[in-house]
C-alpha cells in the first residue's frame, strides 16, 4: 500500500475531491472490459484538466509509482487494468469538445469524449469522424488513440492513426508536449504515429485534434444471407477483386446472428448459417452501379435472402445489431471471451474451418463476428465459468490468436495486446523486434512507470525464453500473480 | 434494527447470482447513466454498481459505507436497461438491493427521520391535502423566500418542488363512474394516485373525459390508496407489498378490461406487482392477473381507434419521456402517436432525451444536489428546442422540471392536450 505522502501529493495535484482511496470504490476500477484480469489500484485520480493530469503524472514520477490511464474502461485486452500499488488516472472528467472547425474540417477534443460524441458535435456541419469501433457510443477518443482503434468502416477509411492530426500529450515524467501538427505531412520521425497504438505505454493524451470528413452523399446498405460461411467469404473476395472498395463488409455466423437478433431485433434471419452486411458510400451514381455489382456477386454465390435497408432507420437497426453483437452474446452464453486477430483475406475460409475444428476438440462453441473486408476476425469463445470451462476457453482463445499468426496474419486487429496477449508477442516478433520496441518505449519512459506489464512481454511474466506462455512455478504455487 | 456483522447481503432475496452474471462489463450503459454523466466515476455507473452488488453477493464487501452511498445515488431511471445489449435486468437487481440496505444499514438519525417523513406524507391523500392547505398559506405568505435562506438543503429542495396550490382542486373528488359517449368500447378502472389527485387533479379529470370521449366506461373507486410505487423504488419492501395488496384488492373486484393509470411511476410499479408478489402463494396469481391488465393511459388510447373529433391545437410541443414510462415500461411510441392525432400540433423530441430530469421518485428530495444539476440540464435541453409547451406523463417530472423552467414554458400531461383538442378549447 502506498503511503500517505503520495496521497497528499496527489490531492494537491488534482484536488482532494478528485482522489479516490476507499477500498470499495477502488474495487470498481479493478478491471476494464476484460474482466478475467483484475488488480485493485492504490488510488484513482480524476483530474479536471490537462494541467492536473500532468501534475498527477509528475507525482507518480517523483515517487516512482506506476500509473495507468483509463478512459471508459471498455478495452478488451486488459490495457487499462491497474497495476498493484499503482495509480489509475481516469480521464472521465475531461469530456469536452473544445472546438469544431467546419472550414478546416477538424475538431479538438478532450480524451474522455466518446467516439460517437465527436460525430454528434460535427453533425450540424455535415461532417463526421470516420473510425467507428463497435463500442463507439461509449469508448473514448483517448482510448482509441491508445489502441489505434478501427471499426467496421476502416476498410475504406483507415484506422485512428489516419484521422488524428496532432495531440497534446503528457509524457511519463509529466512534461506536456505536442505531437504532430495541423498539416498532413510532418517533417522528421513521426512521433505522433509512434504514440498512437502504444497502448498507454508512452504517456497520456490530453487534447486531440482529429480530422472530420464530409458525410457521404449516398449510403447503401444490404444484408445478405448465405448457405455457408465459405460462400460468404468468397463473396468478400469477389467484391474486392472487382475493384470495389466498400465502406464496410461485415460477416456474422449463425451463433452471432442469433445473439444479435435477440438483443436488437434487426430483422436478421435466425437460421441462416452466415450473413454479410455490405455498405457502399460515395457519390450516388458510383454507389448505385457498384451496388448492382455487389448484388450480382451475392446471387452468384447462392445468396438465400437479400435485404436492402430502405431508410436511415433500417440501416441504423442493421448496424445496431452488428455493433451490439459482442455484448449480445451474453444472452446465449453465461461467459465468453472476445478474441481479435487478423488473417490475409484469402485465408478467411481456411481459418474459420480450423477454428471450428479447434472448438470441437475443446468441446466449446465459437461464434464469429468479423470485419471480413480486412480479414479482422472476432471469434467469441463461449463457455461457462461455473462449469469449470474457463481454462479450456482461455487456451482455445489463445490458440486462435496464434493460429492467425501462423497463417500469416496478426495477433490483434484493433483490440490491442494489453495484458491479455503480451506473452504471445514472441509468436509474432523476433527477439530483435521486441528489443527495438522496448528501446522506443524506454526513450519515452526510462523508469517503466507508464502502464507497465502491457503490450511487451517481460521475462518476469512470460518466462525467460520467447515462446508459449507457461505459468512460472511461483505463479502456480500462488506466491506471485500475473500483473 | 440490528447491524449486521458479516459483510454482504442477508439471506432474504438478495440480488440473484443469475441476474448478476448477465452483466458482461461492456460499459454500453455508461453514457446513458445520469450520475455517470455528472461525475464520471465508475462506482456511480450501472456497470460499477452491478460490480459492487456482485462483490457484496460474494460477501467480499460491506453494505455500510461506500456501497450504500453509491446505491443511494442511483436514480433508478432505468436508462441503463434500455441501453444494455446483454439484457441485464438492472431494475430487478436494484429492487433486490435496496431492501437489503434498508434492513441492514444504520442510517444517520436525520436521514432516517427525513425518509420516514416522506413516507408518512406522500402516499396519503388526506395528509397531502393538509399539506396543501399549509402550502397555500406558505406561498401566500411568501415563506418560501425565507425557506431558501434558512432550511437545510433537503428540506429546501422539498419545499421548492411544491406547485402553486389550488385548494378547490386539492379537495375535489372524482366521479365514481363516467359513461362513454356512445357504445362502450372498453371498460376500465382508473388509479387516481396520491400526488396526482391532490396537486394535479385536473389531469385526472381530463383523463376521465378523454377516455369517455373515446368510448371507455371509466370506474374510479373511492376506496383506493397509494399503489406503493415510492416504497418499491426506495427499497421499502413492506410498504410496497402492503399497498400493492390493497390496490389489487380494490381493483380486482371491478368488472373491467383494463386498469388505467396516468402516472408513469405508478404504472411501472403496478406492472411489477407480479414480480413483487411472486413468492406469496396467496397473492401470486392475483398479482399476475392484475399486472396483465395495467395500461398507461397513452398506451390504452393508442390501442383504441380514435373516435372523437380532434380540433386543431396550433403549437410546438416538446415531449419529455418520463423514465418510468420510456425506460421502465418501454412506452415511447404511444404517447407520441396519441399526440400526433391532434391536428396542428408539432411534436418534437429533446436532445439527451434518455437522460433523467432528476425527479426519480423521492430522489430530488433525498439527493438534492445531483437532482438540481440534472434539472438544470433538462431545462436547458428543453429551451434548446424552443417549444410552446412541454408535455410529459408523470407528476414527478412536472414538479421537477417546473422548478427549473421557472414558469417560462407551460407544461401539460398528454391527456390534457388531447382533452383540449377534443373539447375545442384552448389549453388551460
Amino acid at each position: 500500500m502506498l503511503n500517505a505522502a503520495v496521497r497528499d501529493a496527489l490531492a494537491s495535484a488534482v484536488g482532494a475531491r478528485n482522489v479516490l482511496s476507499d477500498p470499495v470504490q477502488l474495487r470498481s476500477y479493478e478491471c476494464d472490459g476484460l474482466t478475467g484480469f483484475r488488480q485493485v489500484p492504490a488510488f484513482v485520480v480524476l483530474p479536471l484538466d490537462t494541467e492536473s493530469v500532468a501534475a498527477a503524472v509528475r507525482v507518480c514520477h517523483e515517487h516512482g509509482v506506476p500509473f495507468v490511464a483509463r478512459g471508459a474502461g471498455t478495452g478488451l485486452s486488459g490495457g487499462a487494468m491497474p497495476v498493484a500499488d499503482g495509480v489509475v488516472i481516469s480521464l472521465q472528467r475531461l469530456r469536452r469538445v473544445l472546438e469544431v472547425d467546419a472550414v478546416d474540417r477538424r475538431a479538438v477534443v478532450q480524451p474522455g469524449v466518446t467516439n460517437l460524441d465527436i460525430t454528434k458535435a460535427a453533425a450540424p456541419q455535415g461532417l463526421y469522424y470516420a473510425p467507428d469501433p463497435s463500442s463507439q457510443q461509449v469508448c473514448t477518443i483517448g482510448g482509441n488513440v491508445a489502441e489505434n482503434s478501427g471499426g467496421a468502416h476502416c476498410l475504406k477509411y483507415g484506422f485512428t492513426t489516419n484521422h488524428v492530426l496532432s495531440m497534446t500529450a503528457v509524457l511519463p515524467d509529466g512534461e506536456v508536449v505536442t505531437l504532430g501538427g495541423d498539416t498532413g505531412d510532418q517533417l522528421g520521425p513521426d512521433l505522433r504515429g509512434v504514440f498512437i497504438g502504444s497502448e498507454g505505454t508512452l504517456g497520456i493524451v490530453c487534447e486531440i485534434t482529429v480530422r472530420l470528413l464530409r458525410v457521404p452523399e449516398t449510403v447503401r446498405t444490404l444484408l445478405a444471407d448465405f448457405p455457408s460461411v465459405r460462400a460468404a467469404g468468397e463473396v468478400v473476395s469477389d467484391i474486392v477483386a472487382a475493384g470495389i472498395v466498400p465502406a464496410a463488409v461485415e460477416m456474422m455466423d449463425n451463433l452471432a446472428i442469433q445473439a444479435a437478433e435477440k438483443a436488437v431485433g434487426a430483422g436478421y434471419t435466425l437460421d441462416t448459417p452466415a450473413a454479410l452486411v455490405v455498405e457502399l458510400d460515395g457519390p450516388a451514381a458510383e454507389c448505385g452501379s457498384q451496388f448492382e455489382q455487389v448484388k450480382a456477386i451475392c446471387d452468384r454465390h447462392g445468396c438465400t435472402r437479400l435485404h436492402i435497408a430502405g431508410d436511415a432507420g433500417e440501416r441504423a437497426k442493421i448496424w445496431m445489431g452488428r455493433k451490439a453483437a459482442f455484448a449480445a452474446v451474453g444472452r446465449i452464453s453465461p461467459d465468453y471471451i472476445v478474441q481479435d486477430g487478423v488473417v490475409p483475406r484469402t485465408r478467411l475460409a481456411e481459418v474459420l474451418g480450423r477454428i471450428e475444428e479447434m472448438g470441437q476438440a475443446a468441446g466449446l462453441r465459437v461464434a464469429n463476428v468479423f470485419h471480413a473486408g480486412d480479414g479482422n476476425l472476432h471469434p467469441l469463445v463461449l463457455f461457462d465459468e461455473d462449469a469449470g470451462e474457463l481454462e479450456r476457453a482461455e487456451e482455445l482463445s489463445k490458440g486462435i490468436a496464434e493460429l492467425c499468426v501462423e497463417l500469416g496474419g496478426s495477433l490483434s486487429g484493433e483490440h490491442g495486446i494489453g495484458t491479455d496477449k503480451a506473452c504471445s508477442m514472441p509468436r509474432m516478433f523476433g527477439v530483435d523486434d521486441l528489443a527495438t520496441m522496448d528501446r522506443v518505449r524506454s526513450a519515452f519512459d526510462p523508469g517503466k512507470l507508464c502502464n507497465p506489464g502491457k503490450l511487451l512481454p517481460t521475462p518476469r511474466l512470460c518466462g525467460e525464453r520467447p515462446g508459449r506462455y507457461r505459468p512460472h512455478p511461483l505463479e502456480e504455487a500462488g506466491v506471485i500473480e500475473r500483473l | 434494527m440490528t447491524e449486521r456483522t458479516e459483510p454482504g447481503f442477508d439471506a432474504l432475496h438478495p440480488p440473484s447470482r443469475e441476474l448478476l452474471d448477465d452483466c458482461v462489463h461492456c460499459g454500453f450503459c455508461l453514457p446513458t447513466c445520469p450520475t455517470y454523466q455528472l461525475w464520471g466515476e465508475e462506482m456511480d455507473s450501472p456497470r460499477g454498481r452491478i460490480y459492487l452488488m456482485d462483490l457484496a453477493e460474494r460477501g467480499e464487501i460491506e453494505l455500510q459505507g461506500a456501497f450504500t452511498e453509491h446505491i443511494d445515488a442511483c436514480l433508478g431511471c432505468m436508462a441503463c436497461v434500455t441501453a444494455c445489449p446483454s439484457g441485464v435486468q438492472y431494475n430487478r437487481l436494484l429492487e433486490a438491493t435496496r431492501p437489503q440496505i434498508e434492513r441492514n444499514v444504520e442510517r444517520s438519525r436525520s436521514d432516517r427521520l427525513f425518509r420516514s417523513g416522506i413516507f408518512a406524507l406522500f402516499p396519503y391523500r388526506r395528509r397531502l391535502r393538509a399539506a396543501a392547505i399549509f402550502g397555500l398559506a406558505y406561498q401566500k405568505l411568501r415563506l418560501n423566500r425565507l425557506a431558501e435562506r434558512v432550511l437545510p438543503p433537503r428540506l429546501r429542495a422539498t419545499q421548492a418542488l411544491m406547485p402553486p396550490v389550488k385548494l378547490r382542486n386539492a379537495f375535489a373528488s372524482l366521479p365514481r363512474r363516467v359513461k362513454p359517449d356512445g357504445p362502450v368500447q372498453r371498460r376500465v378502472a382508473m388509479l387516481s394516485g396520491c400526488v396526482q389527485d391532490v396537486f394535479f387533479h385536473e389531469v385526472n379529470v381530463a383523463t376521465q373525459r378523454v377516455l369517455a370521449a373515446e368510448g371507455c366506461e371509466v370506474l374510479t373507486p373511492r376506496d383506493q390508496g397509494c399503489c406503493g410505487a415510492l416504497g418499491l423504488h426506495a427499497g421499502r419492501e413492506d410498504h410496497a407489498t402492503k399497498h400493492a395488496k390493497r390496490t389489487i384488492e380494490t381493483f380486482e373486484k371491478l368488472p373491467v378490461d383494463n386498469i388505467v393509470v396516468n402516472v408513469a411511476g405508478c404504472g411501472s410499479s403496478m406492472k411489477e406487482y407480479a414480480d413483487l408478489l411472486a413468492d406469496d402463494p396467496e397473492w401470486a396469481e392475483r398479482a399476475k392477473a392484475f399486472s396483465a391488465k395495467v395500461r398507461d393511459v397513452t398506451e390504452l388510447l393508442a390501442e383504441l381507434e380514435p373516435r372523437a373529433k380532434r380540433h386543431p391545437v396550433k403549437a410546438k410541443a416538446a415531449y419529455h419521456d418520463a423514465c418510468h414510462l420510456g425506460h421502465a415500461q418501454g412506452v415511447r411510441a404511444q404517447p407520441r402517436a396519441v399526440l400526433r392525432t391532434i391536428p396542428g400540433l408539432d411534436v418534437v423530441d429533446l436532445p439527451e432525451a434518455e437522460l433523467c430530469c432528476g425527479s426519480a421518485g423521492i430522489y430530488n428530495m433525498v439527493q438534492p444536489e445531483p437532482a438540481a444539476e440534472l434539472g438544470e440540464r433538462k431545462a436547458s435541453n428543453i429551451r434548446a428546442v424552443n417549444p410552446d409547451l412541454l408535455v410529459t406523463a408523470n407528476p414527478g417530472c412536472l414538479l421537477q422540471i417546473g422548478r427549473y423552467l421557472d414558469g417560462d414554458i407551460p407544461m401539460f400531461h398528454p391527456v390534457q392536450v388531447l382533452d383540449a383538442s377534443l373539447r375545442g378549447r384552448p389549453l388551460p
